[in-house]
């Protein structure tokens, strides 16, 4: 019995480490199979050029970057303040009210809304009722809707990591709670909402769903100069290319743009991770 | 600065306390449209997607076996095929994201080194952010043929491969929830088991898992709502057949991914436009019922 017992724990416990290998396996795996097949295409023309479409090895993939960024700030301006204010409120405001209850339950809710729905939402809503049509405006709005939660759900961890201290000394001290929320909760607990905020755009930019419901245009003839432009952007340039494009080379540059795309979004959340570490360690509370 | 000495004036200490007061309503207001967001996504859906429920009786729309939208001779609107796929792919991707997940879980609770531990929750959550057009694309050029091999089929699209990659997709979820889950298991009880004799493995078997049951399975249902909504993976590597599947290895087309290659192709307003708003509506009340339930289980497991 006893021995048998020992041989299982040993077994199970392979397994585990095991699993451990085999998640760090499936990351190296995904990227080393996107640099086999992707790596030749990359240079510099095809980073900074314009896409061609007769001929794809003659252009580049500059307007599908330009787009993406574009769409990341978008999303950054609009889903960071609505955001954190709605985390404010929560762990501020909120005092185990039914009202806070509720707004919990929306938010994990809003959290599990398919991304394909999302973009339903966001052309019938965006690109329609409010007449913005298929553009870069709808885009930004539709990503920021399905951002929100995340940002609302990494902020509320950052400001419940504030002492509680800290509001007790400043309303001790007569500050208003607005005063200690504005000088005291939010200076300590921003870079910890900026990071997370960050990593939910990057996961963002990498949703094809939405903006192949909402719009993305696969060439364009000018660079988009306002918010009501046609765009391109990476992931439904990848999907185009991989799926619906004629070209025998077209594997080829899907896997080189996913490439982008990947060291774009892991740059983004590798560098808010690392920035929420360092700042993790030299707080001392 | 005056305004920060509330007894130095009467005028600068009311204006504070004016501020505070407007910035209590800001506040309620911004979080308030959260609640009102989620039901506007609900009202427009319902709106869009319920005239179809004129047209199709509802009983034929769930469960009518054929889904052709374009056919000249009456279209046909039957959903099941689509469910069916969607199911077929979820609960493929959970038979082995579910236990590839739950063993994550224990290793980073129990088992790993703080410095192991270091590594490994950065590249799960790294997996977590591979965009899923990248997956779909790995499906494509590397996983579906490797399928087509072993299984000596002539098209390796189908709904295996698209469940092996949503599966990817969705064990991030589940690990980090499952490891909240155990780690929130006070220490105490592993340690009263392990000086009655117990050893590690018994522990955690028989102690540390079932304390944690109810976290985990919320785990799982989340897993599951993430399953069901995955879009690009199944878009791009399921096969895209509207008959009704018989198996893992037949091609499939599940909600998700009929949504967004039809969409474009519909006119505002018209029938088929209808349709699948409606297939979203679905979509919508599964996620909704899944992640309510899921909120309510962790919201009393907290409270208890």
């Amino acid at each position: 019995m006893k021995r048998h017992s020992a041989f299982s724990q040993a077994f199970f416990f392979f397994l585990f480490r095991g699993s451990a290998c085999a998640a760090i396996a499936v990351l190296l795996l995904v990227i080393a199979l996107l640099l086999f097949s992707g790596h030749a295409v990359i240079s510099w023309q095809f980073l900074s050029s314009a896409w061609q479409q007769q001929d794809i090895a003659k252009g580049g993939i500059f307007p599908a970057i330009l787009g993406s960024i574009y769409l990341g700030l978008g999303v950054m301006i609009i889903s960071f303040p609505f955001g954190i204010a709605t985390a404010v409120f929560l762990t501020e405001y909120g005092n185990h009210s039914r009202w806070r209850r509720l707004i919990q339950l929306a938010i994990r809710n809003l959290a599990g809304v398919p991304s394909v729905v999302y973009g339903l939402f966001g052309l019938a809503v965006f690109v329609h009722i409010f007449g913005f049509g298929m553009s870069l405006l709808s885009a930004i709005l539709t990503l920021s809707v399905m951002t929100l939660p995340w940002v609302i759900t990494s902020s509320v961890e950052a400001l419940e990591a504030v002492p509680e201290q800290f509001r007790d000394s400043s309303l001790a001290l007569g500050a208003t709670k607005w005063q200690t929320v504005r000088r005291i909760v939010l200076p300590a607990a921003l870079p910890g909402c900026l990071t997370g905020g960050v990593v939910g755009t990057a996961r963002a930019l990498g949703e094809t769903a939405p903006i192949i419901l909402v719009g993305a245009t696969f060439f364009l003839t000018h660079l988009p100069s306002s918010p009501f432009d046609k765009y391109m952007a990476l992931p439904y340039h990848v999907f185009i290319l991989s799926t619906q494009h004629a070209s025998p080379h077209a594997q080829e540059f899907a896997a080189g743009s996913a490439l982008v795309l990947m060291a774009i979004t892991f740059l983004l959340s590798l560098g808010a991770i690392i920035l929420r570490y360092r700042f993790r360690r030299k707080k001392v509370w | 600065m005056p305004s920060d000495a509330l007894f130095t004036g009467h005028r600068a200490y009311r204006t504070e306390r004016m501020m505070d007061k407007v910035m209590r309503y800001v506040f309620s207001i911004v979080a308030a449209s959260t609640v009102i967001l989620l039901i506007g996504i609900f009202a427009f859906l319902l709106q869009n997607g319920i005239g179809m429920f004129q047209k199709v009786h509802p009983f034929a729309f769930f469960f009518g076996t054929n889904w052709n939208p374009n056919a000249l001779a009456g279209a046909a609107w039957g959903m099941l095929p689509l469910a069916v796929s969607t199911l077929l792919v979820a609960v493929g991707a959970l038979t082995f994201a579910i236990p590839f997940g739950l063993s994550l879980a224990i290793y980073l609770a129990y088992l790993a080194p703080k410095r192991t531990r270091e590594i490994l929750k950065p590249v799960i959550e790294m997996i977590a952010g591979i965009p899923s057009v990248v997956l779909g694309l790995i499906g494509l050029l590397f996983l579906s043929p490797l399928v087509a091999r072993s299984f000596h089929l002539s098209n390796g699209l189908s709904a295996l491969t698209a469940s092996l990659l949503v599966g990817i997709t969705v064990v991030p979820t589940i690990a980090s929830l499952c490891e909240d889950a155990l780690s929130s298991v006070p220490g105490r009880l592993r340690e009263a088991s392990l000086a009655l004799g117990a050893t590690e493995w018994t522990t955690i078997r028989r102690v540390l898992l079932p304390s944690a049951a109810s976290g985990i399975l919320a785990a799982t249902m989340l897993g599951l709502g993430r399953a069901i909504g995955e879009t690009m993976v199944v878009l791009m590597v399921a096969g895209n057949s509207l008959a009704m599947p018989n198996g893992f290895l037949d091609p499939v087309r599940p909600m998700t991914a009929t949504i967004a290659i039809e969409i474009r192709e519909v006119v505002m307003g018209d029938l088929h436009w209808k349709a699948l708003f409606a297939v979203g509506l679905t979509l919508f009340v599964m996620s909704f019922l899944l992640n309510t339930v899921t909120d309510f289980f962790l919201y009393k497991k907290k409270n208890t």
